[in-house]
C-alpha cells in the first residue's frame, strides 16, 4: 500500500494494536496515521519497548543507594567503584529470535546488550548469561544448545569481551520458549559517563555504524506476542549480527567519547531508528527533522517504514556539538565505519520525516515516548502450596547414590561443555572464571576486582513467586558475598508468560513484591533491568524466571576467596540454620520426581547477618575457601568445593544428618573452610553475634567421606560431574 | 628491547599483549595501526591474537594483505625479530612467514582452555627461559588452530629443530587426549628457518601474572628481553 495513505483498523490489528490503542493514536495525530506512522506507534507501544504492562509494577522496586549514580531508564545502570570509576551493566533477554533461529538470536542478545552499555562510555569488561532449556527429551533441546551456545561464543570472542560466566538450566516448561539472557558489564570513568538526552537546538543527529537493511522489522513486535505452531514463520524478522563491524564500533565510539563532541548517545536495537530517536528526542524535550534519504542503506528502494523499524544491528544514533562533525567523521572513517548526518534537533517537540522531498511522518515525540499505554492488568496471586509430605521421601537412600545420581543430572552437571567454548580469559583480567559462586575480573592496571554473578530458581517461583523473587536476589548477594566482594547493585531480566493471563500476572506482581522486599533488606537495589512477556506457546507458559544479575566490589584483590578447597586440616563449617526444608528442592524433583512443596523460606534478616560474618572473616583472613548452600543443599556444596579444589574432605556422620538434612535447600547458608590458626576467633566472632555455626567436618584426603555411611573418590565425583552434558551433545554429530 | 605491537581492526589481544610485554621490558610498545606503511626502530614485532577483518574469508586472510604487513615482511627479511600468537600465528603463515596452515578445529568448536605444552626448542631468542622439554601451562582460545603442512614440509622442520612447542598432558606426554585441536604432532608453535619468527596459537600473554592463575607465559618475554636488550 502507499505509506502515505490512512491506515485502516485492519492493518492496525496486523501490527499488534488494540482498537483502543489505534484510537488513542487518531487522537494523538489528530487524524488517523499513515503507515509508517502506524509502523512507529506500533513498536513504540509495544510490550517490549513500552513495558506498559509491568511499569505500573517496576515503579515498587528500590532504585536508590549512596553510590548508585544511574538507575533504571538510561540504557544501564550505573554504580559508583570507587577511585573515580564507575560499574554499568545491564542484562536482557533475546528468548524470542534466539528459539526461532538460535545462532543469531542469542548473537545478537549479546550484541545489543554490550551496546547498551558501550553507548554509555564504558569498555565492557565481561560478559555473562543465564539461560534455560527444556527438557534434555525435546527434539528440538540439543539443537538450540548448540546454536544459542555457538552464537554466544561466536559474538563474544570475536569482539573480545570475556565471557565469563551464567547459568544453564533444563526444564520441560522452557520446550517452546527457551530464555537467553545475556548480561554486560562494562567500567568506565566517573566523570565521563554518556546518556541518551537530546539538548542544543540545530545540533546534528548523527548515524554511525552498520548500513540499514531489512533485516529485524518488527522484531520489538515479535517479542510481544505469544508462540504457536507458525512461529517457525518469523524467522526473517530475526537479525543478522556482525561482531566485527560491532567491535570496531566499540572502539570508534569509546575513542569519540575521549573528546567532548557528543551531548548524546544511544544504541538503535529493538526498533532501531524509531526507539533510539524518540529516546533521545523524549528525554530531552527536544524535536527531531530527520532526512531519511541520508541513512546509509544496504539496498536500494528501502521504503520510511522499513527504514524506521529495521532492526540492523551495530548502529548508533548521537546528537553531537555542532561544528564537531568533522572531527567524529575523521574516527569513524579511520575505523571504516559509515557515518551519516541525518538530522537536526529542534525545539517543536516533533517527530518529522523526510524522504524523497516529502514530508512522511509527522508525530508528536512526548505522547508517543512517554504517555504509552499502561495498564494494569488484572493478576490471581499465585495459591500457596501444602508442606512436602516427608512421609513421601524414600525412607532408606543411599547416600553415596543419591549424590552420584544428584551430580549427574543436567542442572547440576558441570557445564564446561558450554564454557569452554566462550573466550573466557581475553582482556587477561579474568581473575575467576566460570564454574564458581561468581565470576572476578580485576579492574584494568589495578588491585581491585569486580564480581558478577545471575541467578534465579524458576521453579521456588512457580512454588511461591514471593519467596522465589526473594530467594533470586538473596541468592545473588550470597554469591557475591562467597568471594569476598561488598554486592552493589543488580540488574534484572523478568522471563514470564503473557500478562493478559491473571495467573501469570499474579507471578509477575508477587516476584516483583519479593525481589523489592530482599533488594531494600539488602541495601542491594535495581539500577536497570528487562521485561520479557509472551513467553509462552499454544497457551503453555514457562515457569516465571525473573534471573538477577549482581554486581560487588572487591577492594583488595588478596581477599577473593574460591570455592575449591585447596589444602587439607581446614575446618568445615556451615553457617546459618539447617532444617531441611525438602519442599521444591532439586533431590525432590531430580529423585523423588515431585516438583511439589512449598520453596525455602528466605529470612532476609539471616541473609544479611550471615552474610555479613562472612565476608568479615573472609577481611579477617580466617577463610579458606567458600561456598554459598543452594541446588542439592549440603551435600552437592560440599561436592563442589571438592571438585573445584585439590583436595577430599572427611564430614562427621550423625542419625540427625538424614536425608533432608543433607540435600535441604534451606536459604541463608554458606560451607566455609576455616584456617587451623584461626578457628578460635571465627567461633568467638560468631558467638558474639549470634549467627549459627556448625562444625560439618575437615578437608583433606581424596575422597568426600561421611562418616562410615558413603566413601567417594573424587575422580568418581568428577565423573559423575562431567559426563552427562559432554555426551548428551555429541548426540548432535551422529 | 624495543618492540611494536601491530593492530588490526578485530584484534582483541593487542593490550594484553603490550601489558605483558611491558611487564618484562619495563617499558611500553608502540602500538602500529594496519594502514601505516613504516614501523619505528624495533627489535620485535608482535602480531597480536583477535579476530582481524573477523575472521572473515579465512582466518589472517585479509590482514596478511594490510599495508602494513609489506613493511613486517621487509623487516624479517632483514632478521628483526616476529612473534605471533593465535591470530597473529594465521596472519604470519597467511603472509608466507611460517610454513603451515591453521584449520578448523578437528571438533568444529571453539576451545578456551588452559593447555600445557613442552618445550620442544630452547634454541631460539623465544624459549631460552626455559629448560628442555618444561611443560608449561598456558592457555588456547580459539576456532581455527588445528595445525597441517604437508610432509616433505614437516619433515624439513622436524629436522631443523623448528617445532617450538607441542600439546602434551601435565607430565609432558604427547598424547591425542592432550591434543585440543588436532594439530599435526600436536605441534603448537613453530619457527621460521632462520629461528627469528615464531607462531604459536597458546597464549602467553593470558599467564604471565600470578594473579590470572600463572606465570608460565612470562618465560617467553623474559626469554625476549634478554636475548634483544
Amino acid at each position: 500500500m502507499n505509506q502515505l495513505s490512512n491506515a485502516t483498523p485492519e492493518l492496525a490489528a496486523e501490527h499488534g494494536l488494540t482498537a483502543e490503542e489505534f484510537a488513542r493514536a487518531t487522537e494523538i495525530l489528530g487524524r488517523v496515521p499513515n503507515l509508517t506512522e502506524l509502523g512507529i506507534f506500533s513498536v513504540m507501544w509495544s510490550e517490549h519497548c513500552s513495558y506498559k504492562s509491568s511499569k505500573r509494577w517496576l515503579r515498587t522496586l528500590p532504585t536508590e543507594a549512596p553510590w548508585v549514580i544511574c538507575g533504571p531508564g538510561e540504557n544501564a545502570g550505573v554504580v559508583d567503584i570507587g577511585n573515580g570509576l564507575a560499574a554499568i551493566f545491564k542484562m536482557e533477554s533475546h528468548n524470542h529470535p534466539s528459539f526461532i533461529e538460535p545462532y543469531q538470536g542469542a548473537a545478537t542478545g549479546v550484541g545489543g546488550i554490550l551496546r547498551d552499555v558501550f553507548t554509555m562510555g564504558a569498555r565492557p569488561v565481561a560478559n555473562l548469561n543465564a539461560l534455560r532449556f527444556g527438557e534434555p527429551g525435546h527434539s528440538k533441546t540439543r539443537h538450540l544448545v548448540a546454536g544459542v551456545v555457538a552464537g554466544i561464543g561466536g559474538y563474544g570472542n570475536c569482539i573480545g569481551i570475556p565471557t565469563v560466566g551464567g547459568e544453564c538450566t533444563f526444564h520441560s516448561s522452557y520446550n517452546g520458549n527457551i530464555l537467553v539472557n545475556a548480561m554486560t558489564v562494562g567500567v568506565a570513568p566517573k566523570d565521563r559517563i554518556f546518556y541518551a538526552e537530546a539538548a542544543g537546538v540545530g545540533n546534528p543527529v548523527i548515524y554511525v555504524g552498520s548500513k540499514t537493511g531489512r533485516d529485524g522489522i518488527h522484531g520489538a513486535t515479535m517479542a510481544s506476542a505469544e508462540f504457536d505452531d507458525a512461529s517457525d514463520e518469523k524467522r526473517p524478522t530475526v537479525q543478522v549480527g556482525d561482531p566485527f563491524t560491532e567491535k570496531l564500533l566499540l572502539e570508534a565510539c569509546l575513542e569519540l567519547m575521549a573528546t567532548d563532541a557528543i551531548v548524546a548517545i544511544q544504541d538503535m536495537g529493538a526498533a532501531g531508528l524509531t526507539s533510539s530517536s524518540f529516546e533521545m528526542a523524549d528525554r530531552g524535550g527536544m524535536g527531531i527533522d530527520l532526512d531519511l534519504d541520508m541513512v546509509p542503506t544496504r539496498e536500494p528502494g528501502m521504503t520510511a517504514y522499513e527504514l524506521m523499524l529495521s532492526e540492523s544491528q551495530e548502529r548508533m544514533l548521537m546528537v553531537l556539538h555542532a561544528g564537531r562533525e568533522d572531527d567524529a567523521r575523521a574516527i569513524f572513517e579511520k575505523w571504516e565505519l559509515d557515518f551519516a548526518i541525518i538530522g537536526r534537533l529542534t525545539d517543536n517537540g516533533r517527530m518529522v520525516l523526510r524522504k524523497d522531498g516529502e514530508t512522511v511522518a509527522d508525530l508528536p515525540v512526548q505522547p508517543l515516548a512517554a504517555s504509552a499505554p499502561e495498564y494494569e492488568r488484572p493478576y490471581t496471586p499465585t495459591p500457596p502450596r501444602a508442606a512436602a509430605d516427608p512421609t513421601a521421601l524414600p525412607p532408606e537412600l543411599d547416600l553415596r547414590e543419591t549424590i552420584l545420581k544428584l551430580l549427574s543430572c543436567p542442572d547440576l552437571s558441570s557445564k564446561r561443555w558450554i564454557w569452554e567454548q566462550y573466550d573466557h580469559m581475553v582482556m587477561a583480567d579474568t581473575v575467576a572464571g566460570p564454574g564458581g559462586d561468581a565470576a572476578v575480573v580485576r579492574i584494568h592496571d589495578t588491585d581491585r576486582a569486580l564480581a558478577m554473578t545471575t541467578d534465579c530458581t524458576p521453579r521456588y517461583v512457580a512454588a511461591d513467586p514471593i519467596e522465589g523473587g526473594k530467594q533470586a536476589v538473596a541468592e545473588c548477594w550470597r554469591n557475591l558475598t562467597a568471594v569476598g566482594a561488598k554486592p552493589l547493585a543488580i540488574t534484572d531480566c523478568l522471563n514470564f508468560g503473557s500478562p493478559e493471563r491473571p495467573d501469570v500476572m499474579g507471578q509477575f506482581v508477587g516476584a516483583i513484591d519479593g525481589i523489592g522486599q530482599a533488594a531494600r533488606a539488602l541495601t542491594f537495589p535495581i539500577v536497570s533491568g528487562n521485561v520479557s512477556f509472551y513467553n509462552e506457546t499454544n497457551g503453555q507458559a514457562i515457569q516465571p524466571t525473573p534471573a538477577i544479575g549482581g554486581v560487588g566490589l572487591i577492594e583488595d584483590i588478596t581477599h577473593l576467596t574460591r570455592t575449591g578447597l585447596a589444602e587439607a586440616d581446614m575446618t568445615l563449617f556451615v553457617i546459618g540454620n539447617t532444617v531441611g526444608h525438602i519442599g521444591s528442592s532439586l533431590f525432590l524433583r531430580e529423585i523423588c520426581n515431585s516438583e511439589g512443596g512449598p520453596p525455602p523460606p528466605v529470612d532476609l534478616a539471616a541473609e544479611k547477618a550471615n552474610g555479613d560474618f562472612v565476608r568479615s572473616q573472609i577481611e579477617a583472613g580466617a577463610i579458606g575457601a567458600c561456598h554459598d548452600v543452594s541446588d542439592g543443599g549440603l551435600a552437592i556444596a560440599i561436592v563442589d568445593m571438592i571438585l573445584a579444589g585439590a583436595v577430599g574432605a572427611d564430614l562427621e556422620d550423625s542419625a540427625a544428618r538424614d536425608t533432608s538434612w543433607w540435600f535441604g535447600e534451606d536459604q541463608a547458608r554458606y560451607v566455609v573452610a576455616v584456617r587451623m590458626s584461626h578457628l578460635p576467633a571465627f567461633k568467638t566472632a560468631a558467638e558474639k553475634i549470634g549467627v549459627p555455626v556448625h562444625v560439618l567436618g575437615v578437608s583433606g584426603g581424596h575422597s568426600l567421606k561421611v562418616g562410615d555411611r558413603a566413601t567417594i573418590s573424587r575422580d568418581e565425583l568428577r565423573d559423575a560431574a562431567e559426563r552427562w552434558l559432554p555426551s548428551y551433545m555429541a548426540a548432535l554429530d551422529d | 628491547m624495543k618492540a611494536a605491537v601491530i593492530v588490526f581492526p578485530g584484534s582483541n589481544c593487542d593490550r594484553d599483549l603490550a601489558v605483558a610485554l611491558q611487564q618484562s621490558m619495563g617499558r611500553p610498545p608502540h602500538r602500529v595501526w594496519h594502514r601505516e606503511t613504516s614501523l619505528p626502530d624495533v627489535d620485535l614485532i608482535a602480531v597480536p591474537g583477535g579476530f582481524s577483518y573477523g575472521d572473515y574469508l579465512r582466518s589472517g586472510a585479509m590482514a596478511a594483505h594490510s599495508p602494513i604487513m609489506a613493511e613486517v615482511v621487509r623487516r624479517a627479511e632483514a632478521g628483526v625479530a616476529i612473534l605471533g600468537i593465535c591470530n597473529g600465528f594465521q596472519v604470519l603463515t597467511e603472509a608466507g612467514l611460517l610454513p603451515g596452515v591453521l584449520m578448523r578445529n578437528r571438533d568444529l568448536r571453539f576451545v578456551c582452555r588452559d593447555v600445557h605444552l613442552r618445550v620442544e626448542q630452547r634454541d631460539s631468542i623465544f624459549c631460552r627461559s626455559y629448560a628442555d622439554n618444561q611443560v608449561i601451562r598456558i592457555p588456547v582460545a580459539h576456532h581455527d588452530g588445528n595445525y597441517f603442512l604437508n610432509g616433505e614440509d614437516l619433515k624439513r622442520i622436524e629436522s631443523e629443530g623448528r617445532v617450538a612447542f607441542r600439546y602434551c598432558d601435565e607430565d609432558g606426554t604427547v598424547s591425542e587426549e592432550a591434543n585440543p585441536n588436532g594439530s599435526l604432532k600436536n605441534i603448537a608453535g613453530v619457527l621460521s628457518a632462520s629461528r627469528r619468527i615464531l607462531g604459536l596459537m597458546p597464549h602467553p600473554e593470558r599467564l604471565s601474572d600470578p594473579v590470572l592463575g600463572g606465570n608460565d607465559g612470562r618465560g617467553m618475554f623474559d626469554s625476549l628481553v634478554s636475548a634483544l636488550a
